[in-house]
């Protein structure tokens, strides 16, 4: 577990990097740990974890990748290429939630 | 991820009933979620998982299965009467769907959109008169040792 100081908030860490409570999550937030993970947000990055942040707030879960695809937000092809090396972990980290627990 | 050389799955899948077809593909798409590498080889009974003509139409078998059914217990002797083979997929087909898992078809289409490499084995594809223009698109047929290269440092799982 760490705290860390990002754009002047206390934010607390689980062990594998996601946010202890999603409730500490801003946009400025999400940029600096977007820029740690080399990534650039655009327009469809911030559909998808806006996305993802909805779907947290109505079932209090991260939502499975198939859950994100299926609504039309981004296709498979597009979520591989813009959240790379591990997609599930990548947009439950940047959109501030629990580590994803779905097997899809 | 860690450093140096990322993590690589090789997995081969060698059934084709319903039940032994999703084993596989969601191992390898839980490996592309995390950014894991995929090699997926796809031999003998478990080439219909790619073939297009076969993908949707896979069944579980009635016969000779004792886990058949937990909920009500088919017997081998009702298993066998026609039409029991094709009921038990379409219940399961409907499950599977209850709990957002793709059709094979789809599934597939999926795992390779999500950068998994998928193979047909030559040597089945052979002896079942099948070309790549059987398998879905971005298949491609591999020989038994071009495997060996491809998953070469590879964790495999064999199912």
């Amino acid at each position: 577990m760490a705290t860390r100081e990002i754009a002047g908030k206390t934010i607390e860490f689980d062990d594998d990097g996601y946010m202890k409570d999603p409730q500490d999550w801003s946009k400025e937030v999400c940029e600096v740990l977007a820029g740690e993970q080399d990534i650039t947000l655009s327009d469809v990055h911030w559909k998808v974890i806006e996305f993802a942040r909805d779907e947290y707030n109505k079932t209090k879960e991260s939502p499975t990748l198939r859950r994100i695809t299926k609504s039309g937000v981004i296709s498979t092809k597009d979520l591989y290429a813009f959240f790379p090396n591990g997609p599930a972990g990548k947009i439950a980290k940047l959109a501030g939630l629990h580590k994803p627990t779905g097997c899809i | 991820m860690t450093e140096g050389s990322p993590r690589k799955l090789a997995i081969i899948a060698s059934k084709g009933s319903l039940d032994m077809a999703y084993p596989p593909l969601i191992l390898a798409n839980a490996a592309r979620m995390m950014g894991i590498e995929v090699e997926l080889f796809f031999t003998f009974w478990g080439l219909d998982i790619i073939t297009k003509k076969k993908m949707n139409n896979l069944n579980v078998a009635t016969v000779g299965n004792p886990a058949m059914h937990p909920s009500f217990h088919i017997p081998t002797w009702i298993g066998g009467l026609p039409g029991m083979s094709a009921m038990a997929s379409a219940m399961m087909r409907q499950e599977i769907d209850k709990l957002d898992f793709p059709p094979v078809g789809e599934f597939i289409e999926m795992l390779v959109d999500a950068g998994a490499n998928v193979y047909g084995c030559k040597m089945s594809m052979d002896m079942m008169k099948l070309t790549e223009a059987d398998l879905i698109d971005g298949a491609k047929v591999l020989g038994a040792m071009e495997f060996m290269e491809k998953s070469e440092g590879a964790q495999i799982i064999f199912v």
